[in-house]
């Protein structure tokens, strides 16, 4: 695959990404993105969902792209929690893709359900087909949605969406509605802990 | 700082003001006079225009240089200019010196027209938003109904929080730098010791030195000597100077023995001969009555309600003076109002006066911010 491609490619299943997430978000609300890059996401969903976003972000160069973007962005590490935003302030918070690069799972999810009534999590799944190839071949699994080596990759949290759901179980937190797609972006409906590539999530506290 | 992206050559203008300001405190002034500088061009729209508002010992004096005084470099030419991130190719910009200042616009140093004599002690405490309600007047006089943006640092950042509050119909966007919604106990305390220094100085005449022929040289060096040390920030200051010594060897005197003290002294002489002593004590104090959420029983979110503008809010990390959980006070009180608000904490390790260099990515988020303001 080309440099090109690869490129294109990405942008597909950003697009994709972000189609899903947007299916889940009612127009004109008020969302929250945690580690919302250079805003791209929110700004997707302003322009076909009209809602009024914020994001957070660490990084630099992130927050500067989000101010380019004409996006509101707080600039702030989501591992110390979510301090300062108020209970229950959004219709929804969102983590798209960057659960698994950050080290409090369990107080950043509990923090989600706090400032929001509903939460939406999207990630790779570990224990997709494929990764649990490369892994009994005796490697790291570098896949569509795990592109990276063992040595350089901003994940620091493995998990499943067996694992997922436990943990949500645990932590008493309701999954309201799961979508699991291939790496060909083709839904899934049996065994998504096998089958599934990227999750999605809507999770709430039981009313 | 290439001279290529400077506005130049630039003019101080004054005006005079007539009516009457009540200021905050209850006191009048029969009139004032403002000094100011702009630079750039007013569109025919009147919608580029943007204020700068100086901090603690600012002034109008923003960007280029005088012609008959070319060392004389405007405090924030390294933001304001041509191509520079606050561009006058594109923005109408304002610089003022405030009321109460030292740099020309009425203030205890000019007479008072009802004794004759300089105001001396006798100048009326006034208060960021009397600043406001000045800057006001000129923004009238000069055809400027909106301000594209108010942007300050420090003080500055409060007088641009300032405007959002009181004129909410004639600010567009915030940019409120370095700064904090009230000073802390802490930040009051450093500068009661600033005022006591001047206050206690034997030239100082109860405010009335002027007409005592003396300047209160002593206090005003003390005073700068403090507020310098809480510029700065603790590793910058280590790694400037850490404990080199002057003579390479400790003297065992009261002279100068490490490198810090001198600059220190240098700073503080530097600025006790031009700084006006009742200015400084007036700044100092509208620096401590400054607080939005005083008459909203501390609640800055309910103060804040009134706001309409976009902010841009930043902060630096070794800030200690306005340390960047004050700015997130405001953030998320403007969170809270639903406004629109961008939040940059910039990895800095010039302490409080950060906002006053050109770190490149400080330089790249205001360059950002300013440049998506539609004018």
């Amino acid at each position: 695959m080309t440099e090109h491609e690869r490129r294109v490619k990405a942008e597909q299943r950003e697009r994709f990404d972000f189609a899903v997430i947007a299916s889940w978000i009612p127009p004109g609300e008020r969302v929250l993105d945690l580690g919302c890059g250079d805003g791209r996401l929110l700004r997707y969903l302003s322009e076909t969902r009209d809602v009024a976003g914020y994001g957070v972000e660490i990084d630099d160069d992130s927050v500067l792209g989000c101010i380019r973007n004409g996006v509101d962005v707080i600039q702030m590490d989501i591992e110390c929690g979510l301090s300062g935003f108020e209970d229950k302030s959004f219709d929804h918070v969102i983590i798209s893709q960057a659960l698994q690069t950050m080290h409090a799972t369990e107080g950043i999810l509990n923090e989600m359900l706090r400032v929001a009534d509903e939460a939406v999590v999207s990630f790779p799944n570990f224990a997709y087909r494929t990764n649990r190839a490369a892994i009994a071949e005796g490697h790291m699994p570098v896949s569509e949605d795990l592109p990276y080596d063992w040595f350089d990759t901003p994940n620091v949290r493995f998990f499943t969406v067996a694992d997922f759901e436990d943990l949500c179980t645990r932590l008493g937190i309701e999954i309201r509605e799961r979508l699991t797609f291939d790496e060909a972006g083709r839904e899934v409906t049996e065994d998504p802990n096998l089958n599934g590539s990227l999750a999605f999530y809507r999770l709430g506290r039981g009313s | 700082m290439s001279s290529e992206n400077s506005v130049g050559v630039v003019a101080s203008q004054r005006v005079q003001f007539a009516e009457p300001l009540l200021l905050k405190s209850g006191a009048e002034l029969p009139g004032f006079e403002l000094v100011f500088e702009t630079y750039g061009t007013l569109n025919s729209e009147h919608s580029n225009a943007v204020l700068v508002c100086h901090a603690l010992s600012g002034s109008h004096h923003v960007a280029g240089h005088y012609a008959d005084d070319p060392e004389n470099v405007g405090w924030w030419d390294n933001l304001v200019g041509p191509g520079k991130p606050l561009d006058t190719r594109k923005f109408f910009v304002v610089g003022v010196n405030n009321l109460g200042g030292c740099y020309g616009s009425t203030g205890p140093l000019s007479i008072n027209p009802e004794s004759g004599r300089r105001y001396g002690a006798d100048f009326p405490m006034v208060t960021v938003e009397d600043w406001v309600a000045a800057q006001a007047r000129l923004a009238d006089h000069l055809g400027i109904a909106t301000w594209a943006a108010v942007v300050g640092g420090s003080l500055g950042g409060m007088q641009a929080l300032a405007w959002s509050l009181q004129l909410p119909e004639r600010i567009r966007h915030a940019l409120v730098i370095a700064s904090a919604p009230k000073l802390s106990a802490q930040n009051i305390a450093f500068n009661e010791v600033a005022r006591q220094a001047i206050v206690s100085d034997p030239d100082f005449h109860g405010g009335n030195y002027a007409e005592n022929g003396v300047v209160p040289t002593r206090g005003l060096r003390l005073a700068r000597m403090v507020g310098h040390i809480t510029y700065l920030s603790d590793s910058q200051m280590g790694e400037k100077f850490g404990r080199q010594l002057r003579h390479g060897e400790h003297k065992f005197s009261y002279d100068v023995d490490f490198e810090v003290e001198s600059y220190l002294r240098y700073q503080g002489d530097k600025f006790a001969k031009f700084f006006d002593a009742n200015t400084y004590l007036m700044m100092t104090k509208a620096l401590d009555y400054f607080d939005p959420a005083y008459d909203y029983d501390g609640n800055l979110a309910a103060a804040l309600a009134r706001a309409r503008a976009s902010f841009l809010v930043a902060s630096f990390s070794t800030d200690w003076r306005f340390s960047p959980a004050r700015s997130r006070e405001i953030v998320f009180a403007l969170l809270h109002n639903r406004l629109h608000v961008a939040y940059a904490q910039i990895e800095c390790d010039a302490g409080h006066d950060s906002f006053l260099l050109d770190d490149p990515h400080y330089h790249a988020v205001l360059r950002a911010y300013l440049e998506n303001i539609a004018v």
